[in-house]
């Protein structure tokens, strides 16, 4: 079959510890997206047109570019424009936190919007104090329109951290590469075996993910 | 910033342009005509070929498009299949497209009542008449605002395709950053290019959704 040197030598711990990168890059950045997109979400609803704009603008920018062009404009850019040298890992992080927190800040606005004004007047009417209707009201219908779009949009994330190979991060992609290159000779069908491990490994982590994601979705609309 | 060096490169950029909007092009074409095919088998149940849609589509989105273009690409020459990089590209986006896009024309197929497909065969309407006359219509016009999305996103991810030395807006970039480190002019340049494709097309998507967000 050709696929032996999968089980020899260290090749299984090595693209293990290659996802390690990946998901460390990927928890990382969902981890600082959560704070950062629920404020941003937040300050979508104050109804101040110039921090709406400037958000606006900032979303956009971010959702119309594709995600290499961003890390291309952190790993590069800062170095020639600020004089800062990220290393790949840290910029990876830099943009995926950025993507993470716009992408959620839309979805917190979304969420948000998504609570009819009747709730807010009748939990006022009710004598609720303006912090107990967000925390008992709208928060908790928030977040179950929420929590589906996010969870995909952890698997989005995970799937995009193999860019970050382009930038010279060694993550499990680039791991899978130096191991084709190690068994070039003995093993010349190396790449077939070990890019259908990786898209394994990715399916194995995304999979239950988008399953899950799906089994909120029906969840909260029944 | 120097503005001559822009002017010098432009034209650079441009002729890349062409190859990112020739992939992309040709990739959602293909992945737009996979996912109806996988959506129909889906709707009608066709034996095997709606079960390995259901894998297709789960494998198709849940894998990443750098990992599905190299497997084309350095994977498959080893059992004989050779592609050049043009067309692992455009395979590369039909097979990942194609999983979104039959993603979302099922869902617009499954937002049409049955009815509608009872009551044309009740008139007389052959069964292959009544999804391209009567069923079809009206689960376009709610799939439009998720197939607007998803070419947004396609081309997106045709920018992984510099992965394989194909010379697109990603890799012109990434030689001019290499070659001469003129980065603020290459990243200026690769930021307006992108901006000009894809601005456009992901306002059209807004326009189109605010539509049919009206109609219902």
């Amino acid at each position: 079959m050709g696929a032996e040197f999968l089980f020899q030598g260290a090749t299984i711990q090595r693209l293990l510890a290659g996802l390690g990168v990946t998901l460390r890059i990927s928890l990382l950045s969902v981890g600082l997206s959560i704070p950062l997109g629920v404020l941003m979400g937040m300050l979508f609803m104050r109804r101040n047109p110039v921090l709406r704009a400037v958000l606006r603008v900032y979303l956009d920018f971010i959702r119309v570019m594709p995600q290499l062009v961003l890390l291309f404009l952190v790993f590069f850019g800062s170095a020639t424009a600020f004089g800062l040298n990220f290393s790949g890992e840290v910029a990876s992080v830099i943009v995926f936190t950025a993507w993470g927190a716009a992408e959620l800040g839309d979805l917190v606005r979304a969420a948000l919007e998504s609570i009819p004004r009747s709730q807010y007047d009748s939990a006022f009417a009710l004598g609720l104090t303006s912090r107990q209707t967000f925390l008992r009201v709208v928060l908790p219908q928030a977040l179950r329109r929420l929590l589906p779009p996010s969870v995909n949009l952890v698997t989005r994330i995970i799937k995009t951290t193999s860019l970050c190979m382009l930038i010279g991060v060694v993550e499990v992609v680039r791991v899978g590469q130096q191991i084709i290159d190690f068994n070039r000779f003995d093993y010349p069908q190396s790449a077939l075996w070990t890019y259908a491990v990786l898209a394994l490994l990715y399916f194995v982590i995304c999979w239950p993910l988008s399953l899950l994601s799906r089994w909120l979705e029906k969840r909260s609309s029944s | 910033m120097n503005w001559e060096l822009v002017v010098e490169y432009a034209p650079l950029f441009a002729e890349a342009a062409r190859v990112t909007l020739f992939i992309s092009v040709g990739g959602i074409v293909c992945a737009l005509l996979v996912g109806l095919a996988v959506a129909v088998a889906r709707l009608w149940h066709v034996p095997l070929l709606s079960q390995v849609g259901v894998a297709y589509v789960e494998v198709a989105r849940n894998t990443p498009s750098l990992v599905q273009l190299f497997f084309l690409y350095f994977g498959l020459p080893k059992v004989g299949i050779v592609l050049s990089p043009e067309a692992c590209a455009i395979a590369c986006l039909a097979f990942l497209g194609g999983g979104y896009m039959a993603e979302a024309f099922r869902s617009a197929l499954e937002s049409v009542p049955p009815i509608q497909h009872e009551s044309a065969q009740v008139l007389g309407l052959t069964r292959s008449q009544a999804f391209m006359r009567v069923v079809l219509p009206q689960a376009m016009a709610q799939a439009t605002p998720a197939l607007v999305a998803n070419v947004v996103f396609l081309v997106k991810e045709s920018s992984v395709v510099s992965g394989i030395a194909l010379a697109d807006l990603m890799y012109v970039a990434k030689d001019i950053i290499g070659q001469s480190y003129d980065t603020a002019e290459a990243l200026f340049l690769l930021v307006v290019f992108y901006a000009v494709i894809l601005v456009p097309i992901s306002a059209l998507g807004s326009v189109v959704e605010g539509r049919f967000a009206d109609g219902r």
